[in-house]
């Protein structure tokens, strides 16, 4: 490994740094006495430049990726699961970026676009990450722009006390992680993600199964926290509703989808441990109810560690939101349920690519309602000074197209056809249950399910105040026309891929070849 | 062609959706040429049947998600075409009684034709994911439909309403989920999930899993309890809608995919437990309770409209009754109560919430009473007497044919379920006749207010006539003439028997 060849693999991640150090260089150097939406316009015009000029980078070919010099160890992984999440991520931050224009919450756009991006930056790291060291610095990049990001609103206490509650949890997760990832050093002496599967497998890690647990318990502290899974779900609530519109768009999608990509890494590795060894043989996936514990080293701890959270999270995550009276934190409660149904497509792992496909299915398409839900709730919140529901109260009569895309979005939520969400859920528990036919995984679907069928309470519960209850207040609300057009665009896609599954579906498995 | 039911009642929901606001006439009369249009190409398909004796024909196949199997395949038989027909019929009366509908015109229109394409597209998929996302569709627009434009405490039973459906559909979707992975995950067509050859144990949860969650939907006791809140604040279009079509969602879901593709759900359990043997004798056995409990309870209302709620869940109680028969002339019969039980309860809500409650502003029995109706409203009288004696199964209707096959075809397999379903067709007779004594014939002393000028009520309008009349129009020639439908659902049945169904 030379630093050219550094460079060529990072080249997406470089794009986005240039693009950052550009945005501050023109706003502050060249646009200080222009008017704010100038500067935020020209701010976000970059930003959304620096993105498409990483997606012309991200590299296309199957194989491709970064090792270790004389080892075929990955550090960063190419094509697959990678590539397909890298692209969502920059088209995502390019979304998010865009419902910067009309924003008023700070003066200092230049800084928010450039934090994006380098957050943007991490968040591409650990979608193709496959070694212990890259993950944490890729996620300590992604974190802390996403503290800052969540402080930005400077004269708002929600925002401060909600990025210092992020920022002591993240620390906190992030120190749990680390002290995995030691101990699995430790009992492993490797730090690829492939060698440490392959060892924790072998024999002398037998002995080492008591170490093993509790760094697996520590690490899914760690990545937990990341993707909002009760029980360390805390700081959602409070960091969605004092978070900055777009910045907690930013969090609720780019974050989640570049930490589920590495928990699909994680996955992918622990199934395909013998791949490359003489002799190929399926690791075999699922929990086991034979008497004898069976020891699979890594996998199957792992997968009882996720059903787990995935269980917690989804009834946690449905019956706290039920209790809502603001939007936001409501958005934070149903993305812990949404996790949890994530969870259970990670727990239930295929060797082939169905299980990857899926849930990087599911979380994309999550994250693009997200943005627009957030989208919606900031145009309200500027209008009527709040994002409680009764803030929504007549919705149909302010905007009427306002009130459409929020119904699209929050239909597609709570998994109605034939709208994205539903065939996103559809396709995440079918694969879950060709993992495994009968048994856990059949409860746990029927929970996730029943779960689901909790969620429309809530989600009808927004749609009520914009279409059912009585106006307050019937004057218009403005709507930037950008800010418009992006919300149209989402709640566009929202039906036509829920009309036509296959597409993205198609392109999803486009990445990987010959599975 | 049959398809373009779906899609002209879905571009009009559109269409509806985008139309510039108050402009009530516009929208109303592009309702009614989309609704006609669907019931002219619902009876264009059910004629065309006709020559291939109602075979089973495939409209459209085309594969939707091809690495899953999933396919856009609609098709239909003589059960099919029997109820697209019913929901042409309730579709075009439902226009004709919400003409008064005066805000938010255009937006009662999107949401109704939206549930109209939802319930065509339910009755003519044969891939059971397509058939899922079509009655999913429906249920989002019967919730707006309630809660915006109902009346008494709509909010409760709009979200009641969801939530029961919602639950139903979740059960639905766990059974479709592990019969499509208990197949190989190869194919989520009907026919194909049929000929899987799915173990007998997998069928034996599956199938009451399947058959509560649409029997939720179709009424089925002790799970009805949405129906009559639902119906009573629904407004009239859309408790018409309720009783006359989603409420044969439900049913046909029943039959269509509970029975036929987990026929063996209904295979005995090999003991039995105070004579119950199976999920047949369970599903009877509530089908049984629903229709004397229905028929109780209407008995003792005192709300005209909670009247015929009740008397909802009563005859889709024979419905039910009719599936479980596991018999031609049973399942037959049930199929055209289907129908029936559409077009009496279409006309039976349209007169008490429409004709009646919009002019005198009351639906309780007892204040209707004081009103001298017969003399004031012939026309609704009349209409309600026609309505009634349908509804009580008297011969010339089409009830009195679908009951009677029903009952005959519980007589064969259990004769005492027949017994006290006949308790139920009794009380049937005597809330009907207390309601209509009550309602409109009643000789108490005149109120304060009936001699006052001013209170005149508005006369009766020509839309309202004309949906009496088609309404009315379908259950007598039906009942006069009931070959024009059996002869569609008399070959389907029957190809259901011989294809597992016992």
């Amino acid at each position: 490994m030379n630093y050219l060849e550094l460079f060529r693999a990072t080249l997406p991640e470089t794009a986005l740094e240039i693009a950052a150090l550009l945005v501050l260089v023109v706003d502050l150097g060249f646009l200080r006495k222009a008017a704010l939406t100038v500067r935020a316009g020209t701010a976000a015009l970059l930003g959304v430049a620096g993105c498409a000029a990483a997606l012309w980078m991200v590299p296309m070919e199957p194989l491709g990726g970064l090792s270790y010099p004389g080892t075929g160890e990955l550090l960063l992984a190419g094509g697959c699961t990678a590539t397909a999440a890298q692209i969502g991520i920059l088209a995502l931050t390019a979304l998010t970026l865009l419902l910067l224009i009309e924003a008023e919450f700070t003066r200092h756009v230049g800084e928010y676009v450039a934090v994006v991006l380098m957050a943007a930056a991490g968040g591409l790291l650990i979608s193709a990450a496959q070694d212990l060291l890259v993950i944490f610095i890729g996620l300590e990049l992604l974190s802390l722009g996403l503290y800052i990001l969540t402080a930005f609103a400077k004269r708002s206490g929600a925002s401060a006390e909600a990025a210092m509650k992020y920022y002591l949890f993240g620390g906190m997760s992030a120190a749990f992680l680390l002290f995995g990832f030691s101990y699995l050093y430790g009992i492993t002496g490797t730090t690829s993600l492939h060698q440490i599967m392959l060892a924790l497998y072998g024999g002398n890690a037998y002995h080492a199964a008591p170490l093993m647990y509790v760094a697996l318990v520590m690490i899914a502290a760690g990545l937990g926290f990341k993707v909002a899974t009760a029980p360390f779900h805390l700081w959602v609530a409070d960091t969605y509703e004092g978070a900055p519109a777009p910045a907690a768009a930013f969090i609720a999608s780019v974050s989640k989808v570049a930490s589920f990509a590495l928990l699909i890494s994680i996955g992918t590795a622990a199934v395909h441990l013998f791949d490359g060894m003489p002799g190929k043989v399926e690791a075999v996936a699922g929990i086991h109810l034979n008497p004898q514990p069976v020891y699979l080293g890594f996998r199957n701890a792992w997968s009882e560690l996720l059903v787990v959270l995935a269980a917690v999270s989804m009834v946690v995550g449905n019956l706290a939101a039920l209790a809502q009276v603001n939007v936001r934190r409501l958005l934070a409660y149903s993305a812990v349920a949404h996790a949890g149904y994530i969870l259970l497509g990670l727990a239930f792992f295929s060797y082939s690519s169905l299980s990857a496909a899926a849930i990087l299915y599911y979380v994309l398409t999550y994250g693009l309602t997200t943005i627009g839900a957030f989208g919606v709730v900031g145009v309200v919140e500027r209008a009527t000074g709040s994002s409680r529901l009764d803030a929504f109260l007549g919705l149909h009569k302010r905007s009427p197209l306002l009130a459409a895309v929020l119904l699209v979005l929050f239909l597609s939520l709570a998994g109605i056809p034939p709208l994205v969400g539903f065939w996103a859920k559809f396709n995440l528990f079918a694969a879950v249950l060709s993992v495994q036919h009968s048994g856990v995984a059949l409860v746990l679907v029927a929970l996730a399910v029943a779960m689901s069928a909790v969620s429309l309470y809530y989600y009808l519960q927004v749609l009520k105040r914009a279409y059912v209850l009585p106006a307050v207040d019937e004057t218009a609300i403005p709507v930037h026309p950008t800010t418009l057009a992006v919300l149209l665009l989402i709640a566009v896609a929202v039906v036509l891929l829920g009309c036509f599954p296959a597409l993205l579906q198609g392109w999803i498995a486009g990445f990987y070849p010959g599975m | 062609m049959l398809a373009w039911t779906i899609y002209l009642s879905f571009a009009g929901a559109l269409l509806q959706a985008l139309l510039p606001k108050g402009r009530p006439a516009l929208s109303r009369w592009l309702a009614l040429a989309v609704a006609l249009s669907g019931l002219a190409l619902a009876v264009l398909g059910f004629a065309a049947g006709m020559p291939d004796h109602f075979a089973r024909f495939t409209i459209v196949d085309a594969p939707w998600v091809p690495s899953m199997g999933i396919h856009y395949l609609l098709a239909a038989d003589g059960i099919s075409l029997v109820l697209v027909l019913l929901t042409g019929l309730a579709a075009v009366a439902g226009v004709l009684f919400s003409w008064n509908i005066e805000i938010r015109t255009n937006q009662f229109f999107a949401f109704y034709l939206a549930l109209i394409g939802g319930v065509y597209g339910v009755f003519l998929s044969f891939d059971l994911f397509l058939l899922f996302v079509f009655y999913e569709i429906a249920i989002v627009p019967k919730y707006f439909l309630i809660a915006i434009w109902g009346s008494t405490r709509r909010e409760y039973g709009a979200m009641k309403l969801a939530l029961y459906s919602f639950v139903g559909s979740a059960m639905v979707l766990i059974g479709l989920l592990a019969a499509y992975a208990a197949s190989g995950s190869r194919s989520t067509g009907l026919v194909d999930l049929a000929h899987a050859g799915l173990p007998v144990s997998f069928q034996m949860w599956a199938f009451p899993l399947v058959f509560i969650g649409f029997g939720i939907l179709a009424g089925m006791w002790p799970f009805h309890t949405w129906a009559p809140t639902g119906h009573v604040a629904a407004p009239t279009a859309a408790s018409m809608l309720l009783a006359g079509v989603v409420m044969k969602l439900g049913a046909y879901g029943c039959l269509r995919v509970a029975m036929s593709v987990f026929p063996h759900g209904m295979d005995p359990w090999g003991f039995t437990l105070l004579g119950i043997g199976s999920w047949r004798d369970v599903f009877a056995l509530l089908a049984v309770i629903g229709i004397v409990y229905g028929a109780l309870v209407a008995l003792a209302q005192t709300d005209f409209k909670f009247v015929i709620g009740y008397s909802s869940v009563s005859h889709m109680g024979f419905v039910l009754l009719g599936l479980m028969t596991l018999n031609q002339i049973g399942m037959t019969g049930a199929v055209l109560q289907m129908f029936s039980h559409g077009v009496i309860a279409g006309l039976l809500f349209a007169i008490v919430g429409r004709i009646v409650y919009e002019r005198t502003h009351t639906r309780q029995l007892a204040e209707l009473e004081t009103m001298h109706l017969s003399k004031r409203l012939p026309f609704a009288a009349w209409a309600f007497v026609i309505a009634g004696m349908a509804s009580m199964g008297l011969p010339g209707f089409s009830g009195f044919v679908a009951e009677l096959q029903v009952l005959v075809g519980a007589w064969i397999a259990r004769p005492w379920w027949t017994i006290v379903a006949g308790v139920g067709i009794v009380v049937g007779v005597a809330y009907t006749w207390r309601a209509m004594q009550k309602a409109f014939f009643s000789d108490a002393p005149p109120g304060p207010h009936l001699h006052e000028p001013g209170h005149e009520l508005a006369a009766i309008t020509w839309p309202e006539m004309a949906g009496v009349a088609l309404l009315g129009a379908a259950t007598l020639a039906v009942g006069l003439y009931p070959r024009v439908l059996l002869d569609a659902i008399e070959p389907a049945v029957r190809a259901l028997l011989a294809g597992g169904l016992q």
